[in-house]
């Protein structure tokens, strides 16, 4: 028990303090490295918790994929990122105040509830034991029979934001020659061929 | 001593508020701000995984499941946002970010 408060207390610390980088960092490459730690972290989270699937998929969605993603378009974007901080320290105090009242508002609230009396009797997918059915497992025997239309509308999701990436990132260069379909599906030999009689010592000369 | 389930909720709190304390303090910043939201949605996450784990209720890792694509294709889209704005543009601050102002 004390090895797991031991690596909660490591694993929250660190997230919360590359949390704060992530946002406080002068250069932006830097707050992505942060947020990289902070999600590794919160996979370690996870971990302690028993979810043990949504933690890999933490680390390979968010550290394999998004975080990698941000850094890309960090390094691309040739901008002055000092000028944009110029309004920090004015914005500092507003901050602040309603962040701190965020805060009290959350931890007030964590400290002075309790769990519904009717609430443990509610829970309409137990988690089987551990032993028995691992939590990947578990998650897929839920996942893909009663949540599988929410499943499939993740899926769209993402097809969606796939493509509108696509269609939004994707510009057409103007003196790429590019392949044009309907203009050599309408060939035909008509318009493709052209007979000439030529005398002998005669040029041809070719309009193009 | 326990780790309970208040442990995890005031961590995702405070990661919560730093999230928003984040969009306050780089209000010029976009990039900044999308990786604020982005810690706004892992705080979203642990509070349902900690709620899962400690009903004993699967149901809340397959919402964070969905939060977590969401969050994906978020970032995805609002990063090509951002680019094409950063071509057209040459600036990617926020105060300039006003062409649809009604």
């Amino acid at each position: 028990m004390i090895v797991q408060a031991i690596f909660f207390y490591l694993f929250a610390c660190i997230c919360v303090a590359s949390a704060v980088m992530v946002i406080a960092s002068k250069n932006p490459v830097h707050s992505v490295l942060f947020l990289i730690l902070a999600f590794v972290n919160a996979a370690g989270l996870f971990v302690l918790m028993g979810a043990e699937f949504l933690a890999m998929i933490l680390i390979v969605v968010y550290v394999g994929a998004v975080a990698v993603l941000f850094l890309f378009v960090v390094m691309m974007l040739d901008v002055d990122f000092s000028q944009l901080r110029q309004g920090f320290l004015q914005y500092l105090p507003i901050g602040v105040l309603i962040g701190g009242i965020f805060l009290a508002e959350l931890l007030l609230l964590v400290g002075a509830w309790t769990i519904g009396p009717g609430i443990p009797q509610a829970i309409t997918a137990p988690i089987p034991p551990i032993a028995s059915v691992p939590n990947t497992a578990a998650i897929g025997q839920v996942l893909y029979t009663r949540y599988v239309y929410f499943f499939e509308a993740a899926g769209m999701v993402l097809l969606v934001a796939m493509v509108g990436a696509i269609v939004l990132t994707l510009q057409h260069r103007v003196r790429v020659r590019r392949q044009d379909i309907g203009a050599q599906v309408a060939r035909n030999p008509r318009t493709s061929i052209e007979l000439r009689r030529l005398r002998p010592g005669q040029g041809l000369e070719t309009n193009p | 001593m326990t780790i309970g389930l208040g442990h995890y909720l005031s961590v995702a709190a405070i990661l919560f508020t730093i999230g928003i304390f984040g969009i306050f303090l780089n209000r010029r910043n976009v990039i900044i701000i999308l990786m604020s939201i982005e810690l706004i949605l892992l705080a979203v996450n642990i509070n349902l995984v900690a709620f899962s784990t400690h009903l004993g209720d699967i149901v809340g890792q397959i919402y964070a499941l969905l939060v977590l694509t969401v969050a994906a294709a978020e970032a995805a889209i609002g990063l090509a946002i951002l680019v094409v704005y950063f071509r057209n543009r040459g600036s990617i601050a926020v105060e300039d970010i006003n062409l649809m102002k009604g």
